[in-house]
């Protein structure tokens, strides 16, 4: 096991030795290797990179480092960003959220990660880096299949950049009970009046974590036409039903032990309009800007 | 590979480490502390939880060598020599230990949680239990057995009535 204790350490160890399988809270990686699916030469140990446990805020921008675990995401970021907090609480026990990582969920490029939708649905950017230097790349495009990510074996995640919320953020997630679950299907929502757009994350309804592009277009376009971002009037029902069907249309779901397709889309439909509902209904109470 | 760390307030030194060897494994088969069992390896069932540098952790999911230098709790650790510590007494008062596996991670989940909070709510027992499997499926008597806990540490005046 190499345990680099500074962030330029982990990129020269990561650069020389690409086959040892970065771990940082251990709970996706342990379990390959506690069930032998995996047998890697070592370990790249990140718990001691101080750079990965700290989170900063500038210029409207959380710049969240990649080990920071879901239990700080839910004690300290509830106010930026509401939607990953919220998803935070969600995973696994207090076990694994003392644990787990939001770096880690990325690099593990589950379909039913619970970070992915709310840092899909907020445009957020992942930072990778190796000694050959650093790349930006926006979530929407970090996954590329199931489990699989656009990390090169001589690279490592430093940070994912999330704009903070300007306006009411959701995240639901169905599941066989309220902990340890994995998501059957998830999608998360930010009602973004800051930037005048909606941002949407799916989780566990495609090979990777996707975005409902067209259902954020139909439905900012619609706040605008309807000036609803000033007005904060009640949506129409038909839009919002409209918003829901974009949604689950834009998910390309399978069969599996957790849940038939056609389920996961239904899910999606009904998440969407919940989530839709409860983020406008705060929308509307919050202070006019 | 050699492991060093603090374990219940000594220094230990596990020796031919395999790196990918959990805490857990470490704990029960290298220094001879069983108390934290061995059931999922997965994270699913709490039954390994310890504390690690002062939060509870699934020990079956932490890299041997990540724990090098660090400070480990494990319910051997939580009585004093054969005092059983007050969250293991009110346990064995509310009837909470039936086949007593999940029992140790049980106690170390509700003692976390109670020295956050002193006094929780029924849900905030859940929530804090929520990651610890009970297969004889005795959780209301392990709910009971925190309330218990909890009034006994409370001061007199802050204690509920019956």
């Amino acid at each position: 096991m190499r345990r680099p204790t500074s962030w330029a350490e982990a990129l020269s160890v990561r650069a020389a030795a690409p086959d040892l399988l970065p771990i940082a809270g251990g709970t996706d990686v342990m379990v390959e290797l506690n069930f032998d699916r995996r047998r890697p030469p070592g370990l790249l140990d990140l718990t001691r990179v101080p750079e990965l446990a700290t989170w900063t805020v500038f210029d409207g921008t959380v710049e969240l480092g990649a080990g920071v675990t879901y239990a700080q995401v839910v004690a300290d970021l509830g106010d930026l960003l509401p939607g990953l907090a919220t998803a935070s609480r969600t995973v696994g026990s207090p076990q694994i959220r003392n644990r787990g990582t939001v770096g880690g969920n990325l690099g593990s490029a589950s379909p039913a990660g619970d970070a992915h939708p709310p840092l899909l649905a907020a445009g957020a950017v992942v930072e990778l880096e190796s000694v050959h230097g650093r790349r930006s790349v926006p979530v929407s495009e970090f996954f590329i299949g199931v489990k699989r990510s656009v990390l090169e074996p001589d690279e490592l995640i430093r940070s994912v950049r999330v704009p903070c919320a300007t306006g009411p953020e959701q995240f639901s997630k169905v599941g066989t009970r309220n902990a340890m679950v994995i998501a059957v299907a998830s999608f998360a929502l930010r009602v973004d009046p800051g930037r005048r757009r909606v941002g949407t994350g799916i989780g566990s309804a495609a090979p990777t974590p996707r975005t409902a592009p067209e259902a954020e277009t139909f439905l900012a376009r619609e706040i605008e036409a309807a000036d609803a971002w000033a007005s904060r009037d009640p949506l129409p029902a038909p839009v919002v039903r409209r918003f829901a069907e974009l949604v689950a249309a834009a998910a390309s779901p399978i069969d599996d032990v957790r849940g038939s397709a056609s389920y996961r889309r239904h899910a999606l439909t009904v998440m969407a309009t919940r989530t839709l509902g409860w983020a406008w209904d705060e929308y509307r109470q919050g202070v006019p800007a | 590979m050699k492991v060093t760390c603090m374990v219940n307030g000594e220094e230990r030194v596990a020796d031919g480490v395999w790196a990918g060897e959990s805490l857990l494994y470490v704990l029960r088969e290298r220094l001879g502390l069983p108390g934290s069992k061995n059931a999922c390896e997965q994270g699913e069932c709490g039954s390994c939880t310890v504390y690690l540098d002062g939060l509870p952790v699934c020990s079956c999911l932490v890299a041997a060598g990540q724990a090098e230098g660090r400070v480990v709790v494990t319910v051997e650790g939580l009585s004093e020599g054969e005092r059983l510590h007050p969250v293991q007494e009110a346990f064995v008062a509310a009837g909470a230990v039936q086949c007593g596996f999940c029992t140790p991670g049980l106690v170390v989940a509700a003692h976390d949680l109670l020295e956050r909070d002193p006094d929780p709510s029924e849900a905030d027992i859940r929530e804090a239990l929520a990651g610890n499997l009970c297969r004889c499926t005795g959780y209301e008597k392990i709910i009971e057995a925190v309330h218990v806990a909890a009034r006994r540490r409370l001061p007199e005046g802050r204690r509920e009535v019956g």
